[in-house]
């Protein structure tokens, strides 16, 4: 397994925010966390990220078998958080000067992935300039330049509008193939849950525990099309039944 | 420029010119109510002792503020560091703040004398306390989410206060800073009319004892010519150093 997560719980003094959560993410496969809000999905990311202050928690996170080494997780919050005082080239390469690489290498390595990511002739634009999906697109590419192992997106379209969410699910679903990327997803969106997942992973009312794994069995590359094919419907029908149980 | 401005020239012109009809309706004295003609003319003809004036004064705001400028960074970066400094600190800070000046200026005099240094501690104890605010709620204000984002990237203290604190907090320091900064001018001049060799608030004085109003006049509208153009500066400032404000937020 990629990432192993045995047991793991979260409390705030004796406010319990994650009680015993175990779930594992194979290389390359995208796996989303769905829940009622307020349930702690977010501070489940805090923990892998190791940035949860005055927290106790409890249990094991491994990646590859071993104790987590280094930085393995990129996160991507669900604002984009592109800072307006820098152009969207040097928002991408953050994470690589915070991690000491040099500016010049930094923008040539982010500048590579500006084709791929659609945002090609922005590198030099504000991120005031950018529209709400091609922001989200420069948050991700911030995220994955750094050649994190695992990526942790946040409900990084819950801002957009339900047509460009669309549009936005099917690039990801294509730039995962392409990339190979290891992938967890927090929405509270049961379709795009359903749509992008190779299983969906459904955690109770807060303190939050894993409900059920529901398998979503489609061929990839997702399109459109598939929003409407009945496997889906079954899947977003089962989601949405442990959700209002 | 024009359409930015005119408003604003229009009504100062209209105050002047009922002023300087009332003036003439009345038949005041001038030693009691001179005429802004009047005062314009004076002025004039006086311009070399109103300049030889100006001059120490502007040297003394610009000391002055520097000092407090960089006593104001300091404090405010190290709070912004130190929980511990930040409760140290702010009572003080305050305090600072609540110091009646009308009385410690005088005191200030009589113990560092007629020098620069008396003067340079007024303005900077009037313009210390709004800029040192500004910027520390200014680093305050960096949003939680953005920490997270840093800390996620593993990103020290420092560095996070580099990449996000620090520019985030720009809009605030300048906006303390224009306060600052109309504070500053009537520091200094309130500080030489305490006691100084030269200086606008010290010809103000002597005009003043003279009984002639007009150029205590004169000496006010270069007082506030100084501040506005001051003021303007701030934004030139501004924009030097946070370009990126425009394109997003006008």
């Amino acid at each position: 397994m990629k990432v192993s997560v045995r047991d793991l719980a979260v409390s705030y003094g004796d406010r319990p925010v994650l009680s015993g959560v175990s779930l594992d993410v194979a290389a390359g496969e995208f796996v989303s966390v769905v829940g009622p809000s307020g349930c702690g999905k977010s501070t489940l990311f805090g923990a892998l990220t190791g940035i949860l202050d005055g927290a106790t928690t409890t249990g094991t996170v491994t990646v590859d078998g071993g104790p987590v080494r280094g930085a393995p997780f990129g996160y991507m919050p669900q604002q984009d958080l592109l800072f307006p005082w820098r152009t969207v080239l040097d928002n991408t390469t953050l994470g690589l000067e915070v991690a000491g690489v040099s500016r010049r290498e930094a923008r040539a390595r982010a500048g590579e992935l500006f084709e791929p990511f659609g945002l090609a002739g922005f590198e030099q634009s504000r991120p005031g300039e950018l529209s709400g999906g091609m922001r989200q697109r420069a948050a991700l590419l911030r995220t994955v330049v750094g050649g994190r192992e695992v990526l942790l997106l946040d409900e990084p379209f819950g801002a957009l509008d339900a047509l460009t969410r669309t549009g936005m699910q099917e690039w990801l679903d294509a730039m995962r193939g392409r990339y190979g990327w290891t992938t967890l997803l927090i929405t509270h969106d049961v379709r795009e849950a359903a749509f992008l997942s190779d299983r969906v992973v459904v955690f109770s009312p807060r303190p939050a525990a894993v409900r059920r794994v529901v398998p979503v069995d489609l061929p990839r590359p997702r399109t459109r099309a598939m929003l409407t094919d009945p496997r889906i419907a079954a899947v977003e029908a089962e989601l949405l039944d442990v959700l209002h149980s | 420029m024009i359409r930015r401005l005119g408003p604003a020239l229009l009504v100062v012109g209209l105050l002047l010119a009922v002023w300087q009809v009332a003036v003439t309706v009345s038949g005041v004295a001038p030693q009691v109510l001179p005429s802004p003609a009047r005062v314009l003319e004076q002025g004039w003809a006086f311009r070399d002792a109103l300049w030889a004036n100006t001059l120490p004064t502007v040297q003394v705001t610009a000391i002055g503020f520097a000092v407090s400028l960089m006593v104001a960074w300091s404090v405010a970066v190290a709070v912004d560091f130190s929980p511990w400094l930040r409760r140290a600190l702010t009572p003080l800070l305050v305090a600072s703040q609540t110091l009646p000046v009308i009385a410690i200026a005088p005191l200030l005099i009589i113990w560092f004398g007629f020098g620069l240094l008396p003067k340079v501690l007024v303005i900077a104890l009037v313009t210390f306390f709004p800029v040192a605010v500004g910027l520390i709620e200014g680093f305050a204000a960096t949003d939680r989410s953005a920490t997270a984002l840093l800390r996620s990237m593993g990103a020290s203290r420092w560095q996070r206060f580099r990449y996000v604190r620090l520019p985030g907090a720009m809009p605030s320091f300048f906006t303390s800073l224009r306060i600052a900064i109309t504070y500053a001018v009537t520091g200094a001049i309130f500080a030489e009319y305490v006691g100084a060799r030269a200086g606008l608030g010290i010809f103000m004085q002597l005009q003043r004892n003279q009984f002639r109003t007009d150029l205590v006049l004169a000496a006010v509208a270069v007082t506030a010519a100084l501040s506005v153009t001051l003021f303007g500066l701030t934004y030139l400032v501004q924009r030097l150093v946070t370009p990126w404000y425009r394109g997003d937020h006008r």
